[in-house]
């Protein structure tokens, strides 16, 4: 699967799906409109200082909340490449490998960046790199079945392959 | 090995005799629930599978209900997408206006939900179900599409945590102050891919509206699925609500478990979650001290919507008045319970004592509408959730209580204790 490599943008404990995208906008399911509304209620300026290909990091318990799949949707259509956080919430964790949002459980690597460092992913071995500060981490494979999923690129795609 | 609650409902569904935790599974469904935020989603994506419609339009349920009856245009638009469905695939449990309800309300009401089936859905309150024995759990629209194509979903078999309930809970304490306490005590990641086992000789105390209450919020605890013990109350609920035959598993006396966790209810205190997190839990005794003023109260929602709990605000409120700029918002939990209220005066009592009665709807308590708060203001809500700006602003707050102390504040202006009212 494509690397992933981008600067990172890294937020704490508990970011919920009402912060990721707020109920007020789900009146719409268009990924692009959604995107712009991303973070928005955690933090504004989110759009404005993000890059395509950017990376998100995060503390315990990402994706907390509502089993809203536009959370994820929002996160992938605006760009961000890959989250990387201590623990995922399991809704939000089975939500991004349905849709294909790269996801990686990693506490050593969250301990170990810092807002604004810059990272590379390789997806295929696991291996998170701290280009910024020199080190490198290697996340929780995904069991076989995920991995699946994953390499067809979604749920729906899996399905149709079998 | 033995097996837990839920570990024999999984096993059972993916036909195998025995599962353990961590194991992949699939599994059977017998229902598959969307509402009209995650249904459009899901409706999008079972069209790009190459499938010739639905499993089985008897095992479907779409409940529009969140920004129902139509909050705007684009709200409608979704609700036409799931209507439409609905009728193309001839789904036989689709609740239009006037027939829907707020979905974890609705689905036990209706029969649809019993003790054995294994049910998932695109709301994270899918959780619910628990209450009458069933493994229930909150998906994606996604997992919703293919369960809505297939019948199938796949699933980690969960660890779990027991909770042990013990003894009878004092005259205020309600479902509602029991799980806020258990996540108080374990926080919002405390349970987090685990299911939550209810045991203990407590149980018998709690209606089916409070074990309700307690298996809806399995989730802020992060946990897979709460799940009680299906006892004669349970059973006497089922069969006065479903034609559909309950099958009643019970825990292996030597089921493993990551913890036990024993809780006395007769030593719990009305419980309060303070913002932004609902593991933010104090007594109502320590609250009343932080004396907070208050700007709005809402009774209602998929955790505390049912009869019960109208029951109880009712008896607070009645012959009282709110306090002075005081908006009270009470929310049926489905047409059936506004009926039962309307026939038993709570509903004359809620509107006497200068609340409003909503059609059911979860508007208010994911910041949709018919209730949203401006900046600074704060609201006392039976709902489930005070995340950062859940209910409206951003500076806005949220105290998650009980309808009892929902009502008591009501009147008071400030979150009060019910007994002082």
């Amino acid at each position: 699967m494509e690397n992933a490599h981008g600067k990172v943008i890294k937020y704490g404990d508990n970011v919920d799906t009402d912060v990721i995208i707020p109920a007020r906008y789900l009146n719409s399911s268009d990924p692009s409109e959604l995107a712009t509304h991303c973070m928005e209620d955690l933090d504004k300026d989110f759009l404005s200082k993000m890059k395509p290909g950017d990376i998100m990091v995060a503390e315990k318990n990402f994706g907390c909340g509502s089993s809203r799949e536009h959370a994820p949707i929002a996160i992938k259509a605006c760009g961000i490449s890959c989250v990387i956080a201590e623990t995922f919430a399991r809704i939000f964790y089975r939500n991004a490998i349905n849709i294909g949002l790269p996801i990686i459980e990693c506490p050593k690597a969250v301990a170990g960046i810092d807002n604004g460092d810059e990272v590379s992913i390789d997806f295929d071995s696991g291996i998170i790199k701290n280009i910024t500060k020199g080190t490198s981490f290697k996340g929780q494979p995904f069991p076989e079945f995920m991995q699946k999923i994953i390499d067809a690129e979604g749920l729906v795609n899996y399905i149709n392959s079998k | 090995m033995g097996m837990t609650m839920t570990q024999k409902i999984l096993a059972a569904h993916a036909g195998l005799k025995s599962v353990e935790a961590g194991q992949l599974i699939e599994a059977k469904l017998d229902l598959v629930l969307g509402n009209d935020i995650t249904s459009p989603v899901a409706i999008h994506e079972m069209d790009k599978m190459k499938v010739d419609g639905v499993f089985d339009k008897d095992k479907i349920a779409l409940v529009p209900d969140h920004f129902v009856p139509n909050k705007d245009i684009k709200s409608a638009e979704h609700c036409k997408c799931v209507r439409e469905f609905a009728k193309k695939n001839d789904i036989t449990n689709y609740f239009e206006v006037g027939q829907m309800g707020i979905e974890h309300a609705l689905l036990p009401e209706k029969g649809l939900t019993v003790a054995g089936d294994v049910i998932i859905g695109a709301d994270s309150h899918t959780c619910t179900y628990g209450a009458v024995g069933a493994f229930s759990t909150g998906v994606g629209s996604t997992d919703m599409a293919a369960g809505m194509a297939t019948g199938m979903a796949w699933f980690k078999v969960p660890s779990a945590i027991k909770f042990v309930l013990k003894n009878k809970p004092a005259k205020w304490v309600s479902g509602k102050d029991i799980i806020l306490h258990i996540i108080g005590k374990i926080g919002v990641d405390g349970a987090l891919y685990k299911s939550m086992e209810f045991t203990g000789d407590g149980i018998q105390y709690l209606t089916m509206d409070d074990r309700f209450t307690i298996a809806n919020m399995a989730i802020e605890a992060g946990g897979k699925n709460g799940i009680f013990p299906v006892d004669d109350l349970c059973l006497k609920y089922i069969s006065e609500h479903s034609n559909r035959k309950p099958v009643v598993y019970e825990a292996d006396a030597d089921a493993v478990y990551d913890e036990v966790i024993e809780i006395d209810l007769a030593t719990l205190r009305p419980t309060v979650a303070y913002p932004h997190l609902p593991e933010n839990t104090k007594t109502i005794d320590d609250s009343v001290k932080d004396d907070i003023k208050i700007d709005q109260v809402v009774i209602g929602s998929c955790t505390n919507g049912r009869m019960d709990d109208l029951r109880i605000a009712a008896s607070i409120l009645k012959g009282k008045k709110v306090a002075a700029g005081m908006r009270l918002i009470v929310i049926p939990g489905t047409q059936q319970i506004y009926l039962d209220a309307m026939e038993e005066g709570l509903i004359r009592t809620f509107v006497e004592a200068g609340g409003v009665v909503s059609t059911p709807t979860c508007g208010p308590c994911l910041g949709g509408y018919m209730g949203i708060l401006a900046e600074n203001e704060r609201c006392v809500s039976t709902t489930n959730r005070n995340f950062v700006g859940r209910m409206g602003h951003i500076s806005s707050e949220i105290y998650l209580a009980s309808p009892a102390v929902a009502a008591a504040s009501a009147i008071a202006g400030r979150i009060a204790d019910p007994e002082t009212v």
